[in-house]
C-alpha cells in the first residue's frame, strides 16, 4: 500500500481571483441597479437586510437615492434555509436585538443539560457540564425555519429575497467592488447552453454583504483578490438528522469520545449532540448530529457513517427507538476561530456570519455572532453610503472589539491543542477555558484541512450495515434532503479526477451524499479515475477543505432543508 | 341502480381497459341491484357483433351513438343525455388518457363528482364507493358521491373477466344532437404509433437494467429477455448517465414513473432514487449477485445470482414454454 | 389575440408530501411552488406570441387558491404573462375538481379569453382534467395531453394543430379557436425567467376578486358545492415479504421463475 497523501499536493483546477471575479459587463442599460447587494439568505446575510431596512426606514434621503431595489439579498437555494443547517441552541442576544419581543419560530429554551463521555460502543460517562457547554438561556431552533422567518420579515420591511440565485462572481472595477453577478440558467452537463439558456445579471450595488456560509464562494475569491487571509481556515463536517420520537427529550445532550478515536496520530476531533425540539401542537422531535474535524489522517472517516454508528449506542438508541427520521443534512463548520478569520472588509464589500468563520468552536455557537455581524455590517454600510464613501475599513475593527471579538478571541487557541490528542488536548483546552484564554496563551496557529495526511485505515468495517430504521445509507439521506436536482445540470464541483487512491478514497468516505465513486476495476494502488456524482451534492463544503473548490451550482438546486 | 360504462374501441377491437371497466361495473352493479349498461361512440366499424360481445364481459346492454370517434366531448354529449334521461347513477370508465377528458366534462355537464385514478370501487351502504392512491402511493384515499358519481380508472387498474357463457348484449341505438362546440375539433391522424421511442409508460412489461450489468453491451441480453415476454427495456440513472442506454428509458426521481404488470431488474441495488419510480409495479422480480441489495427488502421475487447466467437461460426457458 | 393561462400553486416537488399525523389530512406545509405543467403552458403563450402569426395583445394569468398563492402568479409574471388574476375565498376551500372547474370558468368568462392553455395535471392530487370541465362550461372545444401545437391563419380565423397522446398512439387535431388545451411537459423546454422580469413582477397588475366579485354561486363551490367527499385516508394494504432465490443451479433456478410466472399468467 503506497504511503500516506497529502491533499494540498492535488490542487482543484481552479484559480478563484481570476475566474470568479470580473469587472461588470453586461450593457449598462441591462444592469440591475440595487442599493445594497446581500449574497446569502441565511442568519447573517438577513439579520443584514432587517436591520439594513429598519436603518432605512429613519433615512429618508438615503433611501430614496438607493432607488427601486434599496436592498436585495440573493440566494441559491430553493429558498432561504434551503441550504441552511446547524444543530442548534442559539444564543438569543441577536434576535432579541433585532426583533425585541417577536414571536420568532424556536423549539423551546434549553431546560437541563448533560455531557457524556463514551468510552466504548456500550459504555457512557456523565461528566460535569463544562463551561462551554453550559447552556442556560439558549433556544433551541432549527436554522432552516429561522431563516425562511427572517426572510418573510425582511421581505415585509421591503427588501427583495431573490431565491434561487446563485452569485457566481465578483464584480470589481478600479479595485472597488461593484455587487455580484448572479449564476447562468440553462446549461448542460458540459457546461454548454440549453435551449433555454438564460444568462446571468450583473447586479450592481452600492455596497455589497457577502454572507454566504461556511464555504463561501465569493469570500474565496474575495480573500484571494484582495489579500485578506490571516491562518489558514479549518474546517469540520457536521451530519444532522431530524426524528420524531415517541417521548420528549428533557435537555439538552453532548457526547464526547466513540465513535472517535483519541490518540493524537488520528487528528479526530469532534463530538456529538442531541437536542429536543419539542413545540406545542406538534409530535416531540430531536436534532442528533454528528460533527468532525475534516484535518483527520483515517481516510476511511466517514461522519455520516460515524453518526450512523452512534446511534447504536444503547444510549442514544434508548432516546431514538419508535421514533421515525424525518430529516437528514450535512454541512461544513470553519473551526479557525480568531486566527483565521480573514481581514473583512475591501473597498465597497464586507464579510458577515460563518463565511468569516465567526463561529465559536467550545462553544458550538455562530447564529448568533452572525446576525450582530449582519447587523454591525448594515450600520456600517449606511455610514458608509451617508458619506457616499465605499471605505467600509471601519466594520473590521468594530466586529473584532465587539462581543464577536471578544468570544472569538478568548476561545482563539482552544481547538488547536486536540492535535495533541484527546487527553492532552483536552487538558490543555481546560487551562484555557478556566483562565479565559490567558493560559497557556500564545498563537496556536492553524492549519489548513488539505495538508493534513491522509491514509487509508480500517474504520469502515465497524460501520453498520444500514437498516432502515435506525439506520440509513447515503442515498436515501440525499434523497429525503429534498435534493432533485436535473441530471443534465452542469458539474459543479472542481477537483482532480485522477488521483492517488488514499485521496480518493478520503473524498469517498468523507462525502456525506455519495457524490465520489472509485470505479470498481480500479487499482488498489496507484491513480484511480474519480466518478464524480454532482448531482448528488448537498453543497456541504467539506470537498472545498480538504483537497476540492465548490463552486455555485445553478440556482435552485440542491437540497430543501426545512427542519435542519 | 344501473351503471354506465364508456367502452373506446378501435379497429373493430374494444380497449382493455374498458373491458375492464364493465367488468368491475358490472360486479358493483349487480351489488346495487342492477346492471351495467355499455356506450360506444363511432362509425360503421361498430356492429351488432362488436356491442353484443361485451355481454360476455358483463354488460346487459350496449348503446351505439354515430358520432367522431377518438374525441372526447362528443362522448360527453352522448353520456350526459344517457345519465340524465335514462337512470344511470353511476358511471365508470377504465383507464386511459381519453377516460379523464370524458369523465370530467361529463362531471361538470350533468353536475356530478368525479374520481380519478380509482383503483377500486365497492359498494358500502347501498352506494358507490371509490378508492385510489394519492402520495406517491403511500395513501388511499376513499371517496363518496352525494349524487350521481363519475369513476375514471387508474391504467391496468380494472381487470377484465369474461364468460364466454354468458348473454349477449342488447344494442340499441341512440341519437344525440351534439353540441356546437363538441364537433369543433376535426381529427386529421388518429392513433400513430411512433416506432423509434417505445413509450415505457404504457408497457406491461419492463427489463430494467442497471450498474450490475457490467458494461453497455449487457443490455443485449434484456432486450431479448423483454422481446420474449413482450416488454421493453428500462434503465437507472446511473447507467444512463454512463451513456449503456437512452435517457427516454430512464426510470426513477428524475425519470419516469412506471406501474407495470412486470418489473424485472436486473444488476439494480435498489436505491430510493430508482424505487420511486417503480414501487408502484404489480410484480417485481430482482437479479442481483448482492444479497445485500436493497432492492430485495421489496421485490416480490428475488435472485441472488449472476445475471449474466440466469438471464439468456430464462429468456431460453421462457421462449421454450411460449413454443409449447 | 387574447390567452389565458391557468396556474396553480402545488407543494414543491422536493417536499415529502404526506399525511399529517396530527390531523390525519395532507400535510400542505412546507414550500410551493408553480405547477410545473402550468410553466410549459406560460412557455407555449409565449411561443405563440413570439411566432407572431397572431397579435397577442395580452397573456393573462388566472389562479384560484389561498393568499400565498400570490408568488405563483408574480411567477408566471416573471415567465411573460402581462398580468394576473387571483380567485381567492376562504369559501373555496374544500372545492372539488368540478367545483374547481366552474369558478375557474366564471372569471375566465370576464376575460373572453381566444384561447386557454393549462398544464394537463397538477403536481398534487393529480386530477388531469380541469380542462375539460373549464371548456365544458365556456362551450368551447377540448383538448388534453397535447405535446405539439401550431398555430396558423384559416380561412375562418386562427387555427390550431395539435398532436396529442392517446390509447392508441399520437392523434393529429385541427381545432378552430376559441378552444382550451391543457398541454403535456413534452411540448416544450420552458424559458427561465430573467432576474429583471422576477423583480418587475410584483409590479405588474394582479387583481384580486373573491365569491362574490367573480359572480360565483356559492352553493357550487366549497366543500358545500362539491359532489365528492374524500377525506378518508388509510394505509394501502401490506406487501408481504418477497421470495428469494440463491441461485445454485441456474437451470432449476430459472424452472422456478417461469412457474412464478406463469402463476401470475405473466406469460402471453
Amino acid at each position: 500500500m503506497a504511503g500516506p497523501v497529502v491533499p494540498r499536493a492535488f490542487p482543484p483546477p481552479v484559480r478563484p481571483a481570476e475566474e470568479f471575479v470580473a469587472a461588470p459587463s453586461d450593457p449598462e442599460d441591462e444592469r440591475i441597479e440595487v442599493g445594497v447587494v446581500i449574497v446569502g439568505g441565511g442568519p447573517a446575510g438577513l439579520a443584514c437586510a432587517n436591520r439594513l431596512m429598519a436603518l432605512l426606514a429613519d433615512e429618508p434621503e438615503l433611501a430614496a437615492s438607493l432607488g427601486e431595489v434599496p436592498v436585495a439579498v440573493v440566494e441559491k437555494g430553493k429558498a432561504c434555509g434551503a441550504h441552511n443547517l446547524s444543530g442548534a441552541l442559539m444564543r438569543p442576544s441577536a434576535i432579541d436585538e433585532l426583533f425585541p419581543g417577536a414571536d420568532y419560530p424556536h423549539f423551546g429554551r434549553v431546560t437541563g443539560e448533560s455531557v457524556l463521555l463514551l468510552p466504548s460502543a456500550t459504555r457512557a460517562i456523565r461528566l460535569p457540564t463544562p463551561p462551554p457547554f453550559r447552556n442556560h438561556g439558549n433556544v433551541v431552533v432549527s436554522v432552516a425555519e429561522l431563516s425562511r422567518w427572517l426572510a418573510e420579515r425582511a421581505e415585509e420591511a421591503g427588501a427583495y429575497v431573490l431565491t434561487e440565485t446563485a452569485a457566481s462572481s465578483l464584480l470589481v472595477s478600479d479595485g472597488v467592488v461593484r455587487g455580484v453577478r448572479s449564476g447562468d440558467k440553462g446549461r448542460g452537463r458540459d457546461g454548454a447552453p440549453l435551449a433555454n439558456f438564460e444568462p446571468g445579471s450583473d447586479i450592481v450595488a452600492r455596497a455589497t454583504v457577502l454572507a454566504e456560509g461556511t464555504w463561501g464562494h465569493l469570500t474565496g475569491a474575495a480573500i484571494e483578490r484582495f489579500g485578506l487571509a490571516r491562518d489558514p481556515q479549518e474546517w469540520a463536517l457536521g451530519v444532522k438528522e431530524v426524528w420524531e420520537v415517541p417521548r420528549p427529550l428533557d435537555r439538552v445532550i453532548h457526547t464526547l469520545g466513540w465513535p472517535l478515536r483519541t490518540g493524537a496520530k488520528w487528528g479526530e476531533f469532534g463530538g456529538s449532540w442531541i437536542y429536543p425540539m419539542n413545540r406545542d401542537g406538534e409530535p416531540p422531535r430531536v436534532s442528533i448530529g454528528f460533527v468532525a474535524g475534516l484535518g483527520h489522517r483515517d481516510a476511511t472517516l466517514s461522519v455520516h457513517d460515524v453518526l450512523q454508528q452512534f446511534k447504536t449506542h444503547p444510549e442514544i438508541r434508548r432516546i431514538l427507538e419508535g421514533g421515525t427520521r424525518v430529516a437528514w443534512g450535512a454541512k461544513a463548520i470553519p473551526e479557525g476561530g480568531w486566527w483565521a478569520m480573514p481581514r473583512l472588509d475591501a473597498p465597497g464589500m464586507v464579510i458577515a456570519g460563518d463565511a468569516a468563520g465567526m463561529v465559536n468552536v467550545p462553544e458550538l455557537k455562530g447564529i448568533h455572532y452572525a446576525m450582530h455581524a449582519g447587523m454591525l455590517a448594515a450600520e456600517h454600510v449606511v455610514a458608509a453610503l451617508k458619506a457616499g464613501s465605499t471605505d467600509l475599513s471601519a466594520y473590521d475593527g468594530a466586529v473584532r472589539s465587539s462581543l464577536i471579538g471578544r468570544d472569538l478571541y478568548r476561545s482563539r487557541n482552544m481547538k488547536q491543542p486536540f492535535r495533541r490528542g484527546f487527553f492532552l488536548g483536552g487538558a490543555i483546552t481546560n487551562a484555557m477555558v478556566a483562565t479565559g484564554g490567558r493560559f497557556p496563551g500564545g498563537h496556536w496557529a492553524t492549519h489548513a484541512d488539505a495538508d493534513a495526511p491522509v491514509e487509508v485505515g480500517d474504520r469502515a468495517a465497524s460501520y453498520p450495515r444500514p437498516d432502515g430504521t435506525l439506520t440509513f445509507d447515503k442515498l436515501s439521506s440525499v434523497y429525503i434532503s429534498g435534493n432533485a436536482t436535473r441530471d443534465d445540470a452542469p458539474d459543479h464541483i472542481r477537483v482532480r479526477r485522477r488521483v492517488p487512491r488514499a485521496l480518493a478514497e478520503a473524498w469517498r468516505w468523507m462525502c456525506p451524499a455519495g457524490v465520489y465513486e472509485i470505479p470498481e476495476d480500479a487499482p488498489a494502488d496507484g491513480d484511480v479515475d474519480l466518478i464524480v456524482n454532482y448531482t448528488n451534492c448537498v453543497q456541504c463544503g467539506a470537498i472545498s477543505a480538504k483537497g476540492g473548490r465548490l463552486t455555485t451550482p445553478e440556482g435552485g438546486d440542491g437540497p430543501l432543508y426545512r427542519l435542519t | 341502480m344501473n351503471v354506465l360504462v364508456y367502452a373506446l374501441h378501435r379497429d373493430g377491437a374494444i380497449n382493455k381497459n374498458s373491458l375492464g371497466a364493465v367488468s368491475e361495473a358490472a360486479r358493483v352493479a349487480a351489488e346495487l341491484g342492477g346492471e351495467a349498461h355499455a356506450v360506444l361512440v363511432g362509425g360503421d366499424e361498430l356492429t351488432d357483433e362488436l356491442l353484443a360481445s361485451l355481454g360476455a364481459f358483463g354488460a346487459a346492454k350496449a348503446w351505439r351513438v354515430r358520432g367522431p370517434e377518438g374525441l372526447a366531448q362528443p362522448v360527453v354529449d352522448a353520456m350526459g343525455v344517457l345519465m340524465s334521461e335514462h337512470g344511470y347513477e353511476y358511471a365508470v370508465f377504465g383507464g386511459g388518457l381519453l377516460g379523464f377528458e370524458i369523465g370530467a366534462g361529463l362531471a361538470a355537464r350533468i353536475g356530478a363528482g368525479v374520481t380519478m385514478e380509482v383503483t377500486r370501487i365497492a359498494v358500502d351502504d347501498g352506494r358507490l364507493i371509490a378508492e385510489r392512491p394519492i402520495l406517491g402511493d403511500s395513501s388511499i384515499s376513499t371517496s363518496r358521491y352525494k349524487g350521481k358519481g363519475i369513476v375514471i380508472g387508474r391504467l391496468n387498474a380494472f381487470d377484465a373477466r369474461e364468460d364466454p357463457s354468458a348473454a349477449p348484449a342488447a344494442v340499441e341505438d341512440l341519437e344525440v344532437q351534439f353540441s356546437d362546440f363538441s364537433t369543433r375539433p376535426r381529427m386529421v391522424r388518429r392513433g400513430e404509433q411512433r416506432g423509434e421511442e417505445i413509450n415505457i409508460e404504457d408497457a406491461d412489461v419492463l427489463v430494467a437494467g442497471g450498474r450490475g450489468l457490467g458494461d453497455k453491451d449487457g443490455f443485449g441480453a434484456l432486450e431479448e429477455l423483454a422481446g420474449v415476454l413482450g416488454g421493453a427495456v428500462a434503465a437507472t440513472r446511473a447507467v444512463v448517465d454512463a451513456g449503456w442506454y437512452p435517457y427516454s428509458a430512464q426510470i426513477g426521481q428524475t425519470g419516469k414513473t412506471v406501474a407495470p404488470k412486470l418489473y424485472l431488474a436486473a444488476g439494480i441495488s435498489g436505491a430510493i432514487q430508482h424505487k420511486v419510480g417503480m414501487q408502484g409495479s404489480e410484480n417485481i422480480v430482482a437479479i442481483n449477485k448482492d444479497s445485500n441489495a436493497p432492492i430485495f427488502e421489496f421485490a416480490d421475487l428475488g435472485i441472488v445470482g449472476d445475471l449474466n447466467k440466469i438471464v439468456p437461460k430464462l429468456t431460453e426457458a421462457i421462449r421454450a414454454r411460449k413454443a409449447s | 389575440m387574447k390567452i389565458c393561462v391557468l396556474v396553480k400553486e402545488v407543494p414543491d416537488a422536493a417536499v415529502e408530501k404526506r399525511i399529517d399525523p396530527a390531523t390525519g389530512r395532507m400535510d400542505r406545509s412546507g414550500e410551493r411552488a408553480l405547477n410545473p405543467y402550468d410553466t410549459h403552458a406560460i412557455e407555449a403563450a409565449m411561443q405563440i406570441r413570439e411566432s407572431g402569426v397572431a397579435d397577442v395583445e395580452e397573456i393573462v394569468a388566472v389562479t384560484m387558491g389561498p393568499e400565498t398563492a400570490v408568488r405563483t402568479l408574480h411567477r408566471a409574471v416573471s415567465l411573460g404573462a402581462d398580468r394576473s388574476v387571483h380567485l381567492t375565498d376562504p369559501a373555496l376551500a374544500g372545492s372539488d375538481v368540478a367545483a374547481t372547474g366552474y369558478a375557474l370558468a366564471t372569471v375566465l368568462q370576464r376575460e373572453s379569453p381566444d384561447l386557454v392553455l393549462l398544464g394537463q395535471q397538477s403536481d398534487d392530487g393529480a386530477c388531469y382534467t380541469i380542462g375539460a370541465v373549464v371548456a365544458e362550461h365556456l362551450r368551447m372545444p377540448s383538448l388534453t395531453q397535447v405535446i405539439e401545437m401550431d398555430i396558423a391563419q384559416g380561412p375562418d380565423g386562427l387555427v390550431l394543430t395539435c398532436e396529442r397522446q392517446a390509447e392508441y398512439g399520437y392523434d393529429t387535431v385541427e381545432v378552430d379557436l376559441p378552444a382550451v388545451i391543457s398541454v403535456g411537459d413534452a411540448i416544450n423546454e420552458p424559458r427561465y425567467p430573467s432576474l429583471k422580469a422576477i423583480m418587475g413582477a410584483k409590479k405588474k397588475p394582479l387583481e384580486t376578486l373573491d365569491v362574490a366579485a367573480a359572480g360565483l354561486d356559492p352553493a357550487r363551490v366549497g366543500e358545500a358545492g362539491s359532489q365528492v367527499v374524500c377525506g378518508e385516508f388509510k394505509a394501502p394494504p401490506s406487501k408481504q415479504g418477497g421470495e428469494i432465490i440463491e441461485d445454485e443451479d441456474t437451470d432449476a433456478t430459472v424452472e422456478r421463475i417461469v412457474a412464478w410466472f406463469e402463476e401470475r399468467k405473466l406469460i402471453a
